[in-house]
């Protein structure tokens, strides 16, 4: 994507019929570490990577509890991200109130949806730096949100934000038929798997990463650091022996791609008709 | 020219009584189930006690549909702080909302006469009583509701010190154990159900201590 003279307001057009300004959000959410999500029939499973600023820095929040039923994985500006939580929890509360049942996560993203819609269409505001993946669950079941800056949202059965998510896709991509019938902890496992496939060599330790988990009979919380170090403990045995195996087949897939999205983006078609 | 009178009122008095009673490692709460309007019980097992914290319950007598409307906000209010805060509210902490919650409507009141009870964060039982504008005090005992001119005397004769000099304000505990707490409770019950009539039927009772929060009930005269 290279600078040009229609990228300076949101409020313009490109000749292509392009609005630059989002894209560039979208960019940001790429530049922000990961989260990704994944889900069964019944349980959602949300995980991010851990990034601090420097050694002394702690690190920041990236997924929060909107609701029992309800959670949320950011990635990108975590400044909006904030923000946003706080509107999708002030919308539960107020929804909980009014109707005495809880909020249904489809209605939420849509909400959601529109208010990043508002920001595409106003010159004086700019778009949401930050992508969402809203875990939740409803009478119709578990379900996977993904919401961008753009507006618009996605569902997924699993699915994998910001620097280096490609590769956790990948992961996902292979193993996403088993998720539906999953059990809750094979799941986290997963979860786990996808995170470490991000990290790219680095050690996966509890301390890197945040596993949340929401499911029939189980309301939103985020797993603690004790918990979370024993399921890694359990499967990096097995894991270390995929390991250099997958890791060589990353590598080679790690390429195609960079080629593909620097052609795509030659042609000119618009990340977000993806 | 006389004064129109209003031949509509917003409100209703739904009746019953509140009781709550700290210790020193606990707090009683009890209230009775009848729910009435006039000379009519509208039913016999409505409770009157909300929990609004992990240590914290609340009891009102009065207009149940505003003491209902009351509960909605502080149940919202206390997500809110807890989304903020990360932790559940206290006590006092919650005393203090509960009195800005009533004194905001200080021109079209909550018709609800409160009784908070719980833990504080030291894990002692503590008591708020209210008015229904919002007024309150931290006590030792307390009762609100139809039946409490008829217990709180009692009350008074258990359990108030004879001096603030001997028991001071600021230590509001009883000296009571919780079991004999709970056996006061339910004579003073017991006894204002006599008289009463709106106080009857069913006690609940609710007992907060350091191992969480217990209920029981005590059948009363259903007359």
């Amino acid at each position: 994507m290279f600078r040009n003279q229609y990228d300076t307001d949101v409020t313009t057009w490109s000749p292509a019929g392009r609005l630059f300004q989002v894209e560039y959000a979208m960019e940001a959410v790429k530049q922000g570490s990961a989260a990704i999500g994944l889900r069964s029939k019944t349980h959602i499973v949300l995980g991010c990577v851990n990034k601090a600023n420097s050694e002394l820095s702690s690190h920041q929040k990236k997924i929060f509890k909107v609701d029992d039923h309800i959670g949320v994985a950011i990635a990108g500006l975590t400044a909006d991200g904030r923000v946003l939580s706080r509107y999708m929890r002030n919308e539960c509360i107020n929804y909980s109130f009014t109707y005495e049942s809880p909020l249904p996560v489809g209605r939420l993203v849509v909400q959601l949806a529109d208010k990043a819609q508002v920001c595409t269409q106003r010159s004086w505001k700019r778009p949401y730096g930050v992508g969402l993946l809203v875990a939740g669950l409803d009478e119709s079941g578990a379900h996977l949100y993904y919401n961008c800056p753009s507006g618009n949202y996605f569902e997924y059965q699993a699915f994998a934000i910001g620097s280096r998510s490609q590769a956790a896709k990948t992961y996902l991509e292979r193993r996403f038929e088993s998720f539906t019938d999953a059990s809750r902890d094979d799941l986290v496992k997963d979860a786990l798997m996808a995170i470490r496939e991000t990290l790219q060599g680095e050690t996966l330790k509890s301390s890197v990463c945040t596993i949340a988990v929401v499911g029939v009979g189980e309301p939103f919380h985020i797993l603690d650091q004790a918990t979370v170090q024993q399921m890694i403990d359990a499967f990096e045995i097995v894991g270390e022996q995929e390991g250099p195996a997958a890791a060589a087949g990353q590598e080679a897939s790690a390429e195609p791609e960079a080629e593909q999205g620097g052609a795509a983006a030659g042609e000119g078609v618009a990340p977000m008709d993806i | 020219m006389t004064k129109q009178q209003a031949n509509w009122s917003p409100y209703d008095n739904n009746g019953g009584s509140c009781v709550a009673i700290a210790g020193a490692d606990y707090c009683v709460i009890a209230a009775d189930t009848r729910m009435s309007t006039g000379y009519n019980i509208l039913t016999r097992e409505y409770s009157k006690i909300c929990k609004l914290a992990d240590k914290c319950v609340m009891a009102s007598s009065g207009f149940q549909a505003d003491v209902k409307a009351l509960q909605k906000q502080l149940a919202a209010r206390h997500l809110i702080y807890q989304h903020q805060h990360n932790k559940q509210m206290s006590c006092p902490a919650m005393a203090q909302l509960l009195s800005n919650t009533l004194y905001y409507k200080r021109f079209f009141p909550y018709y609800s006469f409160n009784v908070l009870g719980g833990l504080d964060n030291e894990g002692k039982g503590c008591v708020f009583t209210y008015d229904a504008v919002g007024s309150y005090e931290k006590v030792g005992y307390s009762s609100q509701g139809s039946g409490s001119t008829l217990i709180t005397p009692f009350l008074d004769n258990q359990l108030k010190s004879p001096s603030p000099l001997l028991l001071s304000v600021q230590d509001a505990v009883t000296p009571l154990v919780e079991a004999e707490a709970i056996d006061l409770v339910k004579t003073v019950f017991a006894s204002a159900s006599e008289r009463d009539i709106y106080t009857g039927d069913k006690i609940e009772i609710v007992v907060v201590n350091a191992t969480g929060i217990r209920r029981e009930y005590m059948e009363l005269r259903k007359d």
